[in-house]
């Protein structure tokens, strides 16, 4: 049998293997990647939707690196939305409704036209190891290659493991088993158990997905339409802004479950995979089924369901809300109360899926495992949910691969970097005890980590590895500088009454008696950057043509001065963080000692063994007491 | 590094007294000691086979050379103070007994401990936690018998109890903010902005409430600072000296450097007065003349409470003055007038104020009643549920919660969007954290999810 050659061989095509065999061909490696459909590359196996709150932010983040989710959703996008608008910039959002089938056939389009990537229809049996020299004790074992479910061997530097919901999956309906990660899919047997062989720890999780219905049998009159933005700008900085969107523009519609609803729905309870113990796994509480919804708060009389088109040229809805693992009889009756679905026809019903996943204290922050070099882990395999997840960890997987095999220092960004950092920071120190979604409130530094300064934060550290063009990377440094000088120049120039009054009489704001400094104007509510840059004593100043030219910078100018006072305190918390990020913890520190340490945080400490004190402190189940005895240890 | 050697100090002070009780605390406690300790027969005795918390009468010598009859008590890791095995060993009183076994327990593999050392091994082995750590080291310090309830207290953990009732308010809000946030979409009901003020006030005075509580709490842990001022010559060195003489003083241990001023400790009715006497201040001239005058304004403004001599031999006009003077310059809620030589007296005293004489036991009864009476008033505790502030590093963190709390109250004010409103939150619930424990983001969706229907 001859060998193939690779340096890296990525496991599954969803939203992790694309970002990671993308980000490593196009920083220089071979790289195969295997999965068990090629037609089902970047299928959006629940919601049809990309983006959300601080899933939003992923994809900005996963743009400025260099990925390529934010223009895969461009191009497939049916719906754009910029949520939150009625708060404050940090926390807007944007989410897109996707045609799922144009996504997927872009993804495809995408891998197949990037130099250096063979998509190969095969299944991943074995790992091929061989003793590791590494100085690092635990990694006793590194990759040499795999074994595939056809036979043949590829030799390979690393493998990354995206295995999505795959791992041994067993599909739940009513009181039907079948195995399979997505319906009429299959489901991947053999390596958890082969890698369990090797001392690693699996666990079970379960998530589900709601029934698909026939757009032709639901009665959208008795709905709430819901609309997309009527100007949307695109996710990645890629897409040509001209004539975005590039496809037609479609509405979801709002309806609500009953009480009648409910009580269908609990005659379904008795043969409930849930409720009778059949279903092991931990589902997120996030994302609830109907049916544990009705049952947790059988207070509320209705709850959402919103209907959203899952192609533009095709006929079933996601019946988003109506997430279940009831018998498909049961489901069918009860979604048929809720107004509009009196007719409705399913396409197919929900159901819930369970499956492997290894918990991340067995994982580096460079998501390389800790007991076989050049192994990586990413996605779904991590305890996450969600396509954003799981498409930034494989970013940061393909990214690290490749930076391992070119002997470069690798990437870890940082909680006060993005939510990225934030993502895989949660994940090591608090290994998902059900699947991990990300919010805004999970980043504590988020006044600053904000998707419109994604490639603010960002895409200098894409282009440092090469994922990022240069003349994109040109122009956001023009504009770092621009927004610099401008908020120099509005904190230290003051303006007169005679100038500004009429702007802010005109604005409804109070007139002032003497000169004022423009920042300090700037942070009334009713006050806009643009009340200065039109001021026409201003229209032969090059700084400020340039920044009017620019609605980008003028609008970062604005946000850093409006929010001066928060972005500051803000930043004095990152530099406490990052005192604790440097107080560094020796890899031989022998926690046994402290006896105070409860026994919970010594086996939490001596499992992720924390880097640092910061590090340390987040992790769950160590609480600052403990923190104090370490501290008062390490100080002897 | 090895932190758990076996380390031995006096568990009593250092002095002549009845008996004095030197502890050995770590894995050899029970070795070194049995080098040592025999029976009067002769026997020796092995303390790992001996049950816990059980006393053995016998003698400390160093080989043949006995020096004292002692009662050893045995406690057996993890059932001690320090969690580890301690021996304590009660001796005859003395500080050469003491010294000489300490050195032989030093001699046979012990170490000194260092200040706090035990009650850090406590904490270390779990056996404390940190607020309670921090309220033995009051304990220690503590010189009353208010002062050691208060620490008490703190030590059964109310000070924690109350904390954490505002951390989970504090919690709450910072939820209903979240949930605008992360939740926008959902059909939940979201947060009313004049409720949500109003929460954050209500903690905010309660936690005015008990910072409020802090002088109080210094001054019972602490003591009064009493502070004994007025002209020169009006007999303040001679009272300083009279309350040092009838009452228990202690000395002090501060070294006799010359000073401008003197301290010394007095124990009145069981209440600690520290009692500054200070160099005259010369009210004729409003010019402060030298560094001492100078010290004494500023230890008249840094007193608890202050004895303000008027010399009542001194006849109307000198009275007069020193009266304005009072008026004018000094704080009266703090502030007792006292005038002396009243054995002397040639003019009318205002009722009001006190008049004394060192030849007059009861009228130095009088001012005694006074200071004690005074000291309950400023320490009386509008709290119900007698929690008093004495750590100062809960004291700060408490003061940085309100800071917080009010400028998350400004953002409310200003309209600012919930994640403004939160940044502050969050400072305010971390603050208190660094008193009880600690606040995780997961918090705030545990929360969520418990209380709110949420999943579209």
């Amino acid at each position: 049998m001859k060998n193939k050659y690779y340096d890296i061989v990525v496991v599954g095509a969803g939203h992790a293997g694309i970002e990671a065999s993308v980000s490593a061909a196009r920083m220089g490696c071979t790289v195969a990647l295997i999965t068990m459909d090629t037609f089902a590359i970047g299928r959006m196996s629940c919601n049809p939707a990309i983006g959300g709150t601080a899933k939003g932010h992923l994809v900005k983040e996963i743009d400025a690196l260099g990925g390529v989710m934010g223009e895969l959703a461009d191009k497939a996008g049916i719906q754009f939305k910029m949520l939150n608008l009625s708060k404050g910039p940090a926390v807007w959002s944007p989410r897109s409704q996707s045609d799922k089938e144009l996504y997927s056939i872009e993804a495809r389009k995408l891998i197949l036209n990037t130099d250096g990537i063979d998509l190969i229809q095969d299944t991943i049996s074995e790992l091929i190891v061989e003793e590791s020299n590494s100085p690092d004790e635990l990694q006793k074992h590194k990759i040499k290659g795999v074994k595939t479910g056809f036979g043949s061997q590829i030799i390979c530097k690393s493998v990354i493991i995206c295995s999505g919901t795959f791992l041994n999956a067993i599909m739940h309906t009513g009181k039907t088993r079948t195995m399979g990660g997505r319906v009429e899919e299959n489901s991947a047997t053999g390596l958890s158990e082969y890698l369990m062989g090797f001392g690693f720890e699996v666990g079970r999780l379960k998530t589900g997905t709601p029934p698909r219905l026939d757009i032709n049998t639901i009665d959208f009159s008795k709905t709430e339409v819901q609309k997309g933005d009527s100007n949307p700008n695109p996710f990645s900085h890629k897409t040509n802004t001209n004539n975005f969107p590039f496809l037609k523009q479609v509405d979801c519609y709002l309806t609500h479950t009953n009480e009648l609803t409910h009580e269908y729905l609990k005659e379904g309870f008795e043969d409930s995979p849930m409720f009778t113990g059949r279903i092991q796994g931990v589902g997120p509480r996030y994302c609830p089924s109907i049916e544990d919804k009705i049952n947790r708060f059988s207070d509320k009389p209705r709850h959402q369901i919103f209907l959203e088109p899952e192609k533009l040229n095709g006929n079933t809805i996601y019946m988003n809300g109506f997430s279940s693992s009831l018998s498909a009889e049961i489901q069918l009756k009860a979604a048929r109360t809720v107004p509009g679905l009196e007719n409705v026809e399913f396409i197919r019903h929900g159901y819930a899926v369970e499956y492997d996943f290894f918990p991340t204290h067995q994982i580096y922050p460079t998501l390389e495992t800790k007991i076989i070099a050049g192994l990586y882990h990413a996605g779904q395999i991590n305890g996450t949910s969600g396509y954003e997840e799981a498409a930034a960890q494989g970013l940061i997987a393909g990214i690290n691969s490749a930076l391992k095999i070119f002997r470069k220092q690798e990437l870890v960004l940082k909680r006060s970097d993005s939510y990225i950092g934030v993502l895989i920071d949660d994940l090591i120190n608090k290994v998902p005890v059900e699947p991990y979604r990300m919010f805004t409130s999970s980043a504590e530094y988020r006044l600053l980590l904000r998707q419109d300064n994604a490639a603010l934060r960002l895409s200098n550290l894409g282009y440092e590895l090469g994922l990022i063009e240069k003349s994109y990377i040109e122009k956001i440094n023009l504009s770092k500088r621009l927004i610099e000088d401008g908020v120099k120049f509005f904190s230290k120039k003051t303006v007169s009454p005679k100038d500004i009054n009429p702007v802010l009489t005109y604005a409804g704001s109070n007139p002032i008696s003497q000169n004022e400094f423009m920042s300090n104007l700037m942070r009334r509510n009713e006050i806009k950057i643009n009340d200065f840059l039109n001021l026409s004593l201003f229209n032969e100043n090059e700084l400020l043509k340039k920044i009017k030219d620019d609605e980008f910078v003028s609008s970062q100018i604005e946000i850093e001065i409006k929010y001066e006072g928060y972005i500051k305190r803000q930043a004095e918390q990152i530099e406490s963080f990052n005192r604790n990020e440097n107080i560094k913890i020796p890899d031989s520190f022998n926690y046994d000692k402290i006896k105070s340490l409860s026994s919970e945080a010594l086996d939490k400490l001596k499992k992720i063994k924390p880097k640092s004190i910061g590090q340390a402190s987040r992790i769950a189940g160590v609480n600052p007491s403990d923190i104090s005895a370490i501290l008062i240890f390490m100080r002897g | 590094m090895d932190n758990f050697d076996t380390i031995t100090a006096p568990a009593t002070p250092l002095m002549e007294s009845s008996i004095s009780v030197i502890r050995i605390s770590g894995t050899k406690a029970f070795e070194i000691t049995e080098k040592v300790f025999r029976k009067k027969s002769g026997k020796k005795i092995s303390f790992s086979d001996t049950p816990s918390h059980t006393v053995h009468f016998g003698i400390i010598a160093d080989g043949e050379d006995i020096i004292d009859e002692v009662l050893v008590t045995v406690f057996k890791n993890p059932n001690s103070y320090t969690g580890e095995d301690i021996i304590e060993i009660s001796s005859h009183g003395g500080v050469y007994i003491t010294r000489k076994i300490l050195s032989l327990l030093i001699k046979k593999g012990a170490r000194n401990a260092e200040p706090g050392e035990f009650t850090k091994r406590a904490f270390l082995n779990g056996k404390l936690d940190l607020s309670q750590s921090e309220a033995v080291a009051d304990l220690i310090k503590s010189q009353t018998e208010s002062a050691h309830r208060s620490s008490l207290k703190q030590l059964e953990g109310s000070l924690s109890k109350y904390i954490s009732e505002a951390r989970h308010d504090l919690l709450n809000a910072i939820s209903l903010v979240e949930l605008e946030l992360d939740f926008a979409e959902e059909d939940v009901e979201f947060l009313n902005k004049d409720e949500l003020r109003n929460k954050i006030s209500n903690l905010k005075e309660k936690l005015e409430k008990i910072l409020s509580t802090y002088i109080t709490g210094k001054i019972i842990r602490d003591g009064v600072n009493l502070v004994i001022s007025g002209k020169p010559n009006s007999g303040k060195s001679s009272l300083f000296n009279f309350l040092l003489n009838s009452e228990r003083a202690i000395v002090s241990d501060i070294p006799g450097t010359t000073r401008d001023y003197l301290e010394e400790k007095l124990i009145i009715n069981g209440i600690l007065f520290n009692l500054t006497d200070t160099a005259g201040i010369r009210l004729t001239e409003d010019i402060i003349e030298s560094e001492g005058v100078k010290r004494s304004f500023e230890k008249i403004e840094e007193a608890d409470l202050n004895l303000y001599l008027i010399d009542s031999s001194t006849g109307e006009d000198e009275i007069g003055k020193s009266l304005e003077y009072f008026k004018n310059k000094l704080n009266h809620e703090n502030t007792i007038v006292c005038f002396t030589k009243s054995d002397l007296k040639v003019s009318q005293i205002p009722e009001r104020h006190l008049s004394i004489s060192l030849f007059i036991p009861d009228s130095i009864e009088n001012l005694k009643k006074s200071m004690v009476k005074n000291y309950l008033e400023s320490t009386k505790i509008e709290n119900k549920d007698d929690i008093i502030l004495t750590n100062y590093r809960h004291k700060i963190c408490i003061e940085q919660t309100i800071e917080s709390l009010l400028k998350s109250i400004e953002s409310i004010d200003s309209s600012m969007s919930g994640e403004y409103i939160s940044l502050d939150l969050r400072n305010a619930i971390n603050r208190l954290g660094e008193i009880t424990g600690e606040f995780t983001n997961e918090e705030v969706l545990n929360n969520i999810f418990m209380k709110f229907c949420i999943g579209k």
